[in-house]
C-alpha cells in the first residue's frame, strides 16, 4: 500500500492538525480560494481554519470540530472502534479505506458520542472529510442510528455537523438503505419530543441532504457552505445551461427558506448553547 | 443468469410496462388526485385511490411514459419535490383513513435541475423518509424498472419491498457509478457488476422480500400478493406495524 500523497496543500495540512506531525506546519502557505491572499497555515490553524482577510471558511477536520464546541474534556466517544469492510466486493475499496485512514486518522467518516456545551449535555455527531469526503456507509450509518437511540433513551439533545459528498457508493444498495435507517432513529428521536440541531457544513450533498441534513429541527449552515441533492456538474449537463451565481450555496438555501441561518464559527458554540437551553425539557 | 448490465438493459427497455400498465391491470375504478397544494402537479408521479378487490387502497407511481411525447411529458420518471410532495399528501391522506399504500417504483433518479434544487429535492425525500417510516398504515413498494438511488428511497419507507424479476435498485447509476470511479462513463456495464443492484442481488443481500417473475400472469400475481399482504398487516396495531418497519431498516447493515 502506498501512502496517497495529498492532493492539494491545504489537504495535506489540514491533516497534520492535530496529529502532532514531526512536519514543521508553519512553512506551509494556503492560497485562500475566495480572497487569492497567501497565508500562513499556522496563522490559519490559529483562527479556527477562517482565512483572516475575508473570513473564508476552510474544511475543518472532526477532531478540530469538537475540540471547537465541546467544553473541555466532556466529550466521550461512543463506537469509536467500529471500522467499514467491503461488504459487496467492490473493486478497490479495501485499498481506498485504508487511504482514508491514513488520511483522516479516523477510522470512519463520523465520530458520534456525548458531551456538554456550555454545561448542557447533548449527544454529537461530527462527520469527517478527510475520510472519503464524509461518505455515508453502513459504519456511518450505524453509528448515527445508535447515536439517535441513545439520546432518545437518555433524553437528550443531538448537535450534529454534516459534510459529505452523500452515500457511499462502494457499498451500493446497503448504503443506500442507511438513508431510511437514519432517518428512522432521528424520527423516533424527535417523536419522544426531543430537539435536533444540524450545522450545514462545506459541502453537503446528496444522500446526506436528502435524509438527516434535512430532518432537523433547526438547521444552520456555514458561510458559502455548498449544500445540495444533485451535483453541479451533473445539473449543469441535465440542464445545458450554467448554474446561477451561487447557486447551491448556503445563502442560496437561506433565501429559498431552506434553513433556519448562517453561522460563522466563531459563533457556533453561543448559538448552539443558546439553542439547547431554550429546548430543555 | 443474465449479466447485471443486461438487467439494466432490460430494466430501462422502451415497451417495458410502466405503472399506468400496473395500475390499470392490478386497480379498479381508480382515481386520480392531482398536486402536492405547494406548488404545482408533477407529472411524473401519479396518485390516487383505487380498489383492490374490494379494498380501498391508496396508490402511487413514478411513471416514465412510453411513447417520446409521453416521456416528455412525464420527464422520464425523474420527479420533482413536489412529486414527492403530492406522494406524501397521499399517503397521509391514506393515514388518516387506514387504507393501505401501493408504491410502484420506476426512475432514474429524482431530477437534477435547478428548479429541484431551488425548491427542496433534499428536503422533500428526507421528509417522504421520516414520514413514511411512521406512517399508521401498511405500505407496499414494489420496483417495477429501475430504482435510482434517493428518488426511488424516497417511495419506498415500506413494510415490504418487492421487485420484479428484471429491474434494478441502486445508490447511483451504472453511468455515474464508472463517471466518478474511472472518470468513464462508458465503463458502466463493469460498475453495473460492481454495484450489486439486481433483484437478485438485493434478494441475497436481504434489501427486499419478494421477486415476481415476468410473465403475462404478473398483474393477476402482483394483485393476489398485495390483497394477502394487507389482508394481514391491516390486523396490525398500527404501533406494531411501525415498528416493524423501523426494525426492517434498522438491521440492514448492521454489524452481526
Ligand atoms: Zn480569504
Amino acid at each position: 500500500m502506498t501512502f496517497k500523497k495529498p492532493r492539494n496543500l491545504l489537504e495535506g495540512y489540514s491533516k497534520l492538525i492535530g496529529s502532532h506531525s514531526e512536519d514543521s506546519s508553519d512553512d506551509l502557505m494556503v492560497t485562500c480560494p475566495k480572497c487569492k491572499k497567501s497565508l500562513a497555515s499556522g496563522d490559519l490553524l490559529g483562527s479556527i481554519n477562517v482565512c483572516m482577510y475575508c473570513g473564508h471558511h476552510f474544511r475543518m477536520n472532526a477532531r478540530q470540530r469538537l475540540n471547537l464546541i465541546c467544553d473541555r474534556d466532556t466529550f466521550a466517544e461512543a463506537d469509536g472502534t467500529m471500522v467499514s469492510s467491503n461488504l459487496i466486493g467492490f473493486p478497490e475499496y479495501d485499498g481506498k479505506l485504508e487511504n482514508a485512514r491514513l488520511d483522516s486518522k479516523e477510522p470512519d467518516a463520523v465520530i458520534c458520542g456525548a458531551c456538554k456545551i456550555n454545561g448542557i449535555a447533548a449527544g454529537i455527531f461530527v462527520m469527517e472529510p478527510y475520510f472519503m469526503m464524509g461518505s455515508m456507509g453502513v459504519v456511518v450509518g450505524e453509528k448515527l442510528t445508535r447515536l439517535f437511540e441513545r439520546a432518545a433513551a437518555e433524553r437528550l439533545p443531538v448537535v450534529g455537523f454534516t459534510v459529505s459528498g452523500g452515500a457511499r457508493m462502494q457499498e451500493g444498495i446497503l448504503s443506500l438503505m442507511q438513508m431510511a435507517k437514519v432517518s428512522g432513529a432521528v424520527k423516533r428521536h424527535s417523536d419522544a419530543g426531543l430537539f435536533f440541531v444540524c450545522v450545514l457544513t462545506d459541502p453537503t450533498t446528496g444522500g446526506v441532504t436528502a435524509s438527516f441534513a434535512m430532518e432537523a429541527d433547526v438547521i444552520a449552515a456555514e458561510p458559502f457552505a455548498h449544500i445540495g441533492f444533485a451535483g453541479a456538474r451533473v445539473i449543469e449537463q441535465t440542464m445545458r445551461k450554467k448554474l446561477p451565481e451561487g447557486f447551491q450555496r448556503a445563502e442560496f438555501l437561506l433565501e429559498k427558506g431552506f434553513i433556519d441561518d448562517i453561522v460563522e464559527r466563531k459563533k457556533q458554540k453561543k448559538y448552539l448553547a443558546q439553542l439547547l437551553k431554550m429546548h430543555v425539557r | 443468469m443474465a449479466a447485471a448490465y443486461e438487467k439494466v438493459a432490460l430494466a430501462r427497455a422502451k415497451g417495458r410496462a410502466t405503472s399506468v400498465d400496473y395500475i390499470s391491470n392490478i386497480f379498479e375504478n381508480f382515481l386520480e388526485m392531482h398536486g402536492d397544494r405547494r406548488y404545482g402537479d408533477d407529472k411524473s408521479v401519479i396518485a390516487g385511490i383505487g380498489y383492490l378487490i374490494e379494498m380501498p387502497v391508496t396508490v402511487i407511481g413514478i411513471e416514465k411514459g412510453h411513447s417520446v411525447k409521453e416521456r416528455g411529458f412525464r420527464n422520464s420518471g425523474s420527479a420533482h419535490p413536489e412529486g414527492y410532495r403530492k406522494a406524501l399528501r397521499q399517503m397521509k391522506l391514506a393515514e388518516k383513513f387506514s387504507r393501505p399504500v401501493v408504491c410502484f417504483v420506476d426512475t432514474p433518479g429524482a431530477y437534477c435541475g435547478i428548479g429541484a434544487e431551488e425548491r427542496g429535492q433534499g428536503q422533500a425525500i428526507a421528509e417522504n423518509l421520516t414520514e413514511m417510516m411512521t406512517l399508521k398504515t401498511p405500505v407496499i413498494s414494489i420496483v417495477i424498472g429501475e430504482g435510482g438511488s434517493g428518488g426511488a428511497l424516497g417511495l419506498a419507507v415500506a413494510d415490504e419491498v418487492w421487485m420484479l424479476e428484471n429491474s434494478v435498485y441502486s445508490v447511483i447509476s451504472p453511468e455515474g457509478c464508472a463517471s466518478i470511479l474511472w472518470k468513464d462513463s462508458s465503463r458502466s456495464k463493469e460498475a453495473s457488476e460492481c454495484l450489486k443492484l439486481t433483484a437478485q442481488d438485493l434478494f441475497k443481500l436481504k434489501v427486499i422480500e419478494k421477486i415476481f417473475p415476468e410473465s403475462d400472469k404478473v398483474y393477476a400475481h402482483l394483485k393476489q400478493e398485495l390483497y394477502a399482504a394487507f389482508t394481514k398487516s391491516r390486523q396490525l396495531d398500527p404501533q406494531s406495524l411501525t415498528a416493524a418497519r423501523y426494525e426492517r431498516f434498522r438491521k440492514i447493515g448492521a454489524p452481526e
